[in-house]
């Protein structure tokens, strides 16, 4: 199936013309890579479960919304919306990200997809994290291979118990969970060490570890719950701030997957974006004066039918919102094509019409100072005419 | 050899209790074989209950919108949660069957149901006793008909709210299907993602287990599955490529047991199994055998598992599996001989950030690796294992501790490392933090 590429907002490189000698020649402004990847820092928010997009950042003022959506129309007065563009709202759960929007901070990419068309989560995370255009088919994630690239490689962790495929490879990385655990002493560690000469696995997982245990302060509360991100996200944040930190991490949120009493105004959705504001703007307090040099990205799998099913949810769709946070940023916008809501997808979603792997190669360009050939060649292979000619830094 | 003995405990049972290497001698595959004709259920499981009546009430609690009787409900429903999880952990801390246990725990999170949806905490460690484990050495078929029909998996995917569109129910409420149910059946359960399946294949099938419901209703307060008429889609199915006459309650039966023994269904079944049992990256020739000999078998998993038994691939490959966060704990205790209260027994596995069926998707917990190696997890398992050390009373001799739970897999950087430890206790946590204690 073929991708739909906006004309307006998306690169197209004929495949015969060569590569990065006509892309730099095309892209509007020469990017003089003055940052070394150690200034700047990159938080990745994987939102597992395909978020409901639509959702997040209403197309109002799209004339087939009503119909389209059918039961899952949020009523539009200003308790419930908060106007982004006179076209598109905000869900009001999303408060505090509306007003880093109005602070110009943030950009929104509507209507965006990878090239997955099927509809598993599984798959489509895979996918979504291995960078490719096919499930399975790299055991090591873009932003592993990104950090592996840059030289020198900055530190990089993911926030939670799980290394996210996205941040596996050669890299290494490391991770961090809350804990309710002494710590043990420098000298056992030593022997463990010794016992995990001869086993390459365990012994880079305990090399990270240690690193990051050095780091630490204190013992941390061990929440439930999805309340648990906002912490994750603070903590996140006294990791990443510092100069010698990590520049680099992930966290993940799910709950996402509303196929039943997903709410409107209010409800289960409703919460779980409160709560995904509420971390995110956690991380930007706890950045401090390192905001201004940080990006976030925030993207979920896929997105959800836009039409509600019998059972007050949806199902599982195509195109979805992602999100691009950050004092960095060049913000405002709401960038990318937006298809309309007149013609569905297979008759049932969004309309996928921007490549979401546009953005993050633009950010990984922009902000990280990748090379274009680096980033089509090794970060996300098979990928050479899909980029993003918009600023997205200032 | 005792490290086929060591490789029969780590990998097909839950790692070695004290006596237990012994015990298996030079007879390791005659050790599981003897498993799996006699299953028995663990004593401290066979009585479980309460489970169906706390969700049952919570529901109507819900549904009823009293907020403190909710609040009440909530508190109980997470102490029998929590008594469950602990009896089922020490079970399986004691058990003398341990493969049996591995089978339970593979199942249940092929099957998985999870308390990510928070009215499930009371039900979920009932839902295995009840639809997974009576069917471990039984036929895949009945297992997922079991499965199917077990009100956690029903409310967790969503089918009791499912009405056919042009069923009783859904031209009165106006409400109507939902696909959650039958896509995980055909992607996760039975064909996989690549079995071949389309999206008017889960329609179909949804339409075909509309009706597969919750009973709530009624004076008593506890929850049942029930076929509901009303709700179930009228009319022939057409579902991969065969035609389903209008049958009630039957059809969804009939689409099962044509799901249960499909090529696609062995195929995806075989390679969990390879993954789980042999290698991160399965042989496809021990993934062929497997599969075949569930196809052959109509899906007898005994069957199976005796063809798995009989492989060379399955004891090829020693340490090449990392145990995952419930595993090394399990084991742990079962080396130590330390049987937890259910309350220490949740928090022990709260301090590795695990939570039992606790997975983040219908999809489980994965079993590679790297899904279990992040930094912070690995040290947390040595902070446990260092903590748990302390704990221990008496003179426990590391050395004997080494000897009794790895045997001859016990390394000799291991060795030296146990030996010149300046504590007993600390000798103890270097066996449990050791790589062949880590591995399985």
């Amino acid at each position: 199936m073929s991708m739909i590429l906006s004309r307006r907002s998306f690169l197209r490189v004929a495949a015969q013309t060569g590569g990065a000698a006509v892309l730099q020649s095309l892209l509007p402004v020469r990017f003089a890579f003055a940052n070394t990847p150690g200034d700047a820092r990159l938080m990745v928010v994987i939102l597992r479960g395909a978020m409901d997009g639509l959702a997040a950042v209403v197309p109002y003022g799209d004339a087939h919304y009503a119909d389209a959506r059918g039961p899952m129309a949020m009523p539009q007065h200003d308790a419930t919306l908060i106007n982004l563009d006179g076209y598109f709202a905000m869900h009001h759960a999303l408060k505090l990200l509306a007003e880093m929007f109005q602070r110009k901070e943030m950009v929104i990419c509507h209507a965006v997809a990878t090239p997955y068309r099927s509809r598993s989560h599984f798959d489509a995370q895979d996918l979504m994290e291995n960078g490719t255009a096919t499930p399975h088919a790299l055991t090591t994630g873009w932003l592993n291979r990104a950090v592996a690239a840059c030289k020198p490689s900055p530190d990089a962790m993911a926030i939670g118990s799980f290394v996210p495929l996205m941040l596996r490879g050669p890299a290494q990385v490391g991770s961090w969970a809350p804990n309710l655990l002494p710590d043990v002493d420098d000298e056992f560690l030593s022997r463990v060490a010794r016992m995990y000469d001869n086993d390459p696995l365990l012994h880079s997982a305990l090399t990270s570890g240690q690193e990051l245990r050095s780091m630490e302060s204190g013992k941390d509360k061990n929440p439930g719950g999805p309340r648990a991100f906002v912490e994750m996200m603070r903590k996140a944040a006294t990791f990443m701030a510092p100069e010698k930190g990590a520049h680099i991490a992930t966290a993940e949120l799910g709950g996402w997957d509303t196929h039943a009493g997903q709410g409107l105004d209010n409800g289960r959705l409703a919460g779980n974006f409160a709560v995904l504001a509420e971390g995110l703007n956690a991380f930007r307090q706890g950045m401090g004066e390192a905001w201004k040099r940080t990006a976030v990205i925030c993207m979920t799998e896929f997105g959800r039918t836009v039409h509600g099913n019998g059972t007050g949810g949806t199902d599982h769709g195509t195109a979805s919102v992602a999100f691009l946070l950050g004092g960095a940023v060049n913000g405002g916008r709401i960038i990318g094509d937006w298809p309309g809501l007149k013609t569905l997808y297979e008759d049932r979603d969004l309309m996928p019409a921007n490549d979401m792997r546009g953005v993050f190669k633009s950010v990984l360009h922009q902000h990280i100072g990748l090379a274009e050939e680096t980033l089509d060649a090794v970060i996300f292979p098979d990928s050479a005419n899909v980029w993003y000619k918009d600023k997205l830094f200032s | 050899m005792s490290i086929v003995a060591f490789h029969a405990c780590a990998r097909f049972g839950l790692g070695a209790a004290p006596d237990e290497l012994k015990a298996i001698g030079n007879d390791p595959r005659g050790w599981l074989l003897a498993q799996l004709e006699h299953p028995l259920i663990p004593a401290g499981l066979q009585h479980l209950q309460g489970g169906e009546e706390l969700m049952g009430e919570q529901l109507k609690s819900l549904k009823r919108k009293t907020r403190d009787k909710s609040k009440m409900l909530g508190l109980f429903a997470r102490k029998l949660y929590m008594e469950h999880t602990g009896a089922r952990f020490a079970a399986q801390v004691q058990s003398q069957q341990p493969f049996i246990e591995r089978l339970v725990l593979f199942w249940s999170n092929h099957f998985t149901v999870s308390i990510q949806k928070g009215k499930l905490v009371a039900l979920v460690n009932l839902y295995e006793l009840q639809a997974i484990r009576p069917h471990v050495t039984g036929y895949f078929k009945d297992m997922l008909l079991a499965v199917c029909q077990h009100p956690a998996m029903l409310y967790y995917l969503d089918n009791s709210l499912s009405l056919g569109p042009n069923s009783v129910a859904g031209n009165r409420s106006g409400r109507g299907r939902n696909e959650n149910l039958a896509r995980e059946i055909l992607e996760l359960h039975t064909l996989g993602v690549n079995g071949g399946y389309t999206q008017q294949d889960v329609i179909a099938l949804a339409n075909i287990i509309t009706g597969w419901s919750l009973d709530n209703d009624g004076d008593g307060p506890i929850i049942r599955y029930k076929f509901k008429r009303q709700s179930h889609e009228p009319g022939e199915k057409l579902f991969l490529g065969k035609r389903f006459a209008e049958g009630g309650e039957q059809e969804g039966i009939d689409a099962l047991t044509m799901l249960a023994t499909h090529p696609s269904t062995a195929q995806h079944i075989a390679t969990k199994l390879a993954r789980h049992f042999i290698t991160d990256n399965p042989p496809p020739a021990a993934v062929a055998a497997l599969a075949r000999s569930f196809l052959d078998s109509g899906g007898h998993l005994p069957t199976v598992m005796r063809t798995l038994i009989a492989l060379d691939e399955s004891w090829l490959y020693p340490l090449a599996k990392l145990k995952n966060s419930y595993e090394f704990a399990v084991s742990a205790c079962r080396l130590t001989g330390i049987i937890p209260t259910a309350q220490k027994a949740v928090n022990g596995l709260e301090a590795l950030n695990y939570r039992a069926f606790n997975a983040s998707s219908p999809a489980g917990y994965d079993d590679i690796a790297s899904t279990w190696s992040a930094p912070d997890a690995i040290m947390k398992r040595i902070e446990w294992g260092h903590r748990l050390a302390l704990h221990l009373r008496g003179g426990t001799n590391p050395m004997q501790l080494a000897q009794a739970g790895l045997g001859d897999a016990l390394s000799d950087a291991t060795r030296q490392q146990i030996q010149r430890a300046p504590s007993g206790a600390d000798g103890i946590a270097l066996v449990l933090a050791s790589p062949e204690f880590q591995r399985r």
